[in-house]
């Protein structure tokens, strides 16, 4: 049992895993903690700010890691399109697949001490702050099992012992509460920082530039990223802002352009940005990422973009490519291993999906439960208290 | 919940209290809870336009800042939306805010926030998240302030899902229902009334606090259940001398809590009078009244002798001019009509 020995450490080693699942690894695949140094693919562009540097220290151990949780979480979102097709979720669903590096690497440069808040698309979130991911296929499913406990669904994910707060359906509306996160963290003197994401199109909603302004005016500990897929919804941002260069959008602010399909300097920036914000107050992060798919599963995502650019960024950006290769280039594993590891995870994915159905639909009387919490007895949800008629003594 | 709604006959020996106790204004009262709460947990802080330096435009605040700090009595920017919302974050991470809408219409800017994720987040999270959050300002129609600043928002909050509703009238229910809005665990609007702020009332020394579900039994009487909230109860009780002296004897229920109703309290009341008139400044259409009715008729068709009539604000913008105001909202000379009508 050698391979579980290796397991073992490796969790013990490692602060947090992405994934709850233990994966077995295969016997060549490097886990050494020696430092790697690797350069960013492209240079930061920054707003009133100096940008960190291009070389990002990792170790081989990370590296692996990040080409695991990354080929979870695509693997998911993978799952997810094929449930949807098949009519086991339902309503709206907003697949990740192209973005993972953002949540990797933001996930590798905080701790579960800061607080994530997001918009919908946020089951790949979820999953980088340890959330189970048979409650998360669960909850797609609307199953009693689900993290939400099936009431939620695929845009309200959350998870409170990881400080991630979902998980929000309209858009923006995420941005003040964030603000809110980050105003705890300073009334409590907490030592930790918020990263409230939103994308290229809630940019230009006002509640944007009102959470700017508060964060800025109070110093608020607010890390604001954009994770700018270009397109919102349909509409490409260049149709829908006059000024695309979200970073700058701060004005006082400082801000910084990412190569958001890049890991590393995801990792990097969010580092930077974490101490900078401590120090500082807030700064805006513009992730610059893809998504594969369409804005939801109701969208092909093919009307308003070429089947070319999508599959051009695919060949030349994509995150988990990029970490294989960074892989095999410093020699850390076979191509066999990592092709080995992606079979594997794949069966993973698969036994959660076959548990997460095996879950039942929730009760009926849940329908009426968590509408308030439990205070003085009340179990009312409209004006008139109770669901039946009240029957006096 | 049957057995707590009996103390609502109690809430009338609001004036018996051990010591002497001391008079104040409505809007001192407020203060004095907010006061008490925040000095007594350290995670009660207060949003608001001007609430810090400035006081308070209704000065509920008023010495807050100068007692707690900034960031506890945080002045914001003029921004409904977001610092609502901000309330919400620092809600779901174990802050209890007390937002203040400078005026409650202005809220509607918010209404977003209040709705999906105020009053929704503790369902979709599936129970992880509670939001203690406290919303309050002055509504209602006042003195000529045009129709943007005379709202009523009751009946618009009314369906959201997951929210409280109070609304207060006296300053020692003031007082009571803040302080068990704070307490609460789930989000709570307390509605005041701009004409309000100054009412005097000598209020008990010793701590106190009102049940948020509960209603106020004002007059109790015989011949009609008359069910009133804010500022229409004062108009309620100054129809009641006329009645009176014409040999009626209404009973007089503050219903205080708008969601729920306290549907015990009232529902002894029917059981009594069998005649129903509700009187509120909501808007005819879709207000408090309209779902009181038809909770009425749902749970308690069998007493009823008489239709349930119910006195609104007509459904039009508020008018600047007095007189045309003044007929805007409900004035006593027809809640005694109304009385006369329905004891036929």
């Amino acid at each position: 049992m050698v391979a579980a020995a290796v397991l073992r450490h490796l969790g013990a080693g490692t602060a947090r895993r992405v994934v709850a699942l233990p994966l077995t690894l295969s016997r060549g695949v490097s886990d050494s903690t020696e430092p790697l140094t690797v350069e960013t693919s492209v240079p930061y562009k920054s707003h009133i700010v100096d940008p960190p540097a291009r070389e990002v220290a990792t170790t081989p151990r990370e590296l692996v890691a990040f080409f695991r949780d990354m080929s979870v979480m695509r693997r998911f979102e993978i799952a997810a399109d094929s449930l949807y097709k098949a009519k086991l979720i339902r309503g709206f669903c907003h697949l990740y697949d192209g973005q993972e590096a953002v949540a990797v690497g933001m996930e590798a440069a905080t701790t579960r001490a800061d607080a994530i808040i997001t918009a919908y698309r946020d089951h790949c979130t979820y999953l980088a702050r340890g959330g189970d991911i048979v409650a998360a296929f669960a909850e797609l499913m609307g199953r009693r099992d689900g993290c939400s406990r099936g009431k939620g669904g695929s845009m309200h994910f959350y998870k409170k012992d990881a400080n991630f707060y979902g998980g929000h359906g309209i858009v923006g509306a995420q941005a003040p509460l964030g603000c809110g996160l980050a105003f705890a963290h300073r009334y409590r003197k907490e030592d930790a920082v918020t990263f409230d994401l939103y994308g290229d199109g809630a940019a230009n909603q006002g509640q944007l530039f009102e959470a700017l302004n508060m964060a800025a005016l109070w110093k608020l500990p607010a890390i604001l990223v954009c994770e700018n897929n270009h397109y919102g919804m349909g509409t490409a941002e260049w149709r829908a802002s006059k000024s695309p260069d979200y970073y700058k959008r701060g004005d006082y602010v400082p801000g910084l352009k990412v190569d958001g399909m890049d890991v590393l300097a995801v990792k990097q920036a969010c580092k930077f940005a974490k101490q900078h914000t401590l120090e500082n107050g807030p700064i805006i992060l513009e992730m610059d990422t893809y998504r594969y798919h369409g804005h939801s599963m109701s969208d092909p995502g093919s009307t308003y973009r070429t089947r070319d650019e999508i599959a051009g960024i695919r060949q030349e950006r994509d995150p988990i490519e990029r970490v294989r290769k960074l892989i095999l280039t410093h020699d850390l594993s076979t191509s066999q291993e990592l092709k080995d590891m992606e079979k594997e995870i794949r069966k993973q994915v698969d036994t959660a999906i076959a548990k997460a159905k095996e879950s039942p639909m929730p009760d009926p009387s849940e329908l009426f439960t968590n509408v308030y919490v439990n205070d003085c007895g009340l179990e009312s949800f409209g004006v008139d208290r109770k669901e039946v008629t009240s029957v006096l003594p | 919940m049957v057995a707590r709604a009996a103390v609502a006959a109690n809430a009338v020996a609001a004036a018996e209290f051990k010591s002497g106790g001391h008079e104040l204004l409505l809007f001192e009262a407020l203060r004095e809870a907010l006061i008490e709460e925040m000095k007594a947990d350290p995670t009660v802080c207060v949003f608001g336009e001007d609430v810090g330096h400035y006081g308070g435009s209704y000065k509920v605040t008023k010495g807050l800042a100068e007692m707690f700090g900034d960031l506890r009595v945080l002045d914001t920017p003029i921004a409904e939306n977001s610092f609502t919302g901000m309330g919400v974050g620092a809600a779901m991470k174990g802050l209890r805010p007390v937002v203040e809408g400078m005026n409650m219409g202005f809220l509607l800017l918010a209404y977003n926030q209040i709705s999906n994720n105020c009053g929704m987040l503790h369902y979709t999270s599936g129970g992880q998240f509670k939001i203690p959050l406290v919303i309050r300002g002055p509504g209602g129609v006042g003195r000529q302030l045009g129709a943007e600043h005379s709202q009523r928002l009751e009946s618009y909050f009314q369906s959201i899902p997951g929210l409280q509703m109070v609304a207060c009238s006296t300053p020692y229910n003031a007082k009571g229902l803040m302080k068990a809005a704070i307490r609460s665990e789930n989000p709570v609007v307390l509605f005041e009334h701009v004409l309000l702020y100054n009412l005097k009332e000598k209020i008990p020394d010793e701590e106190y606090i009102c049940c948020l579900e509960e209603a106020e039994m004002v007059r109790p009487g015989e011949h009609v259940t008359i069910l009133t909230y804010s500022r229409m109860r004062y108009h309620v009780m100054q129809a009641a001398k006329t009645l009176v002296n014409k040999g009626y004897d209404p009973e007089v229920i503050d219903i205080r809590s708008l969601k729920p109703f306290d549907l015990h309290t009232i529902g002894n009341s029917i059981k009594k009078t069998h005649r129903v008139l509700i009187v509120e400044e909501c808007m005819r259409t879709g207000g408090i009244g309209a779902s009181l009715r038809s909770a009425i008729i749902d749970n308690f068709w069998d007493y009823l002798d008489a239709p349930i009539m119910c006195l609104s604000s007509q459904d039009v913008p508020t008018p600047y001019a007095a007189p045309l105001e003044d007929a805007t909202v409900v004035q006593p000379a027809q809640i005694v009509a109304a009385v006369e009508q329905i004891c036929q």
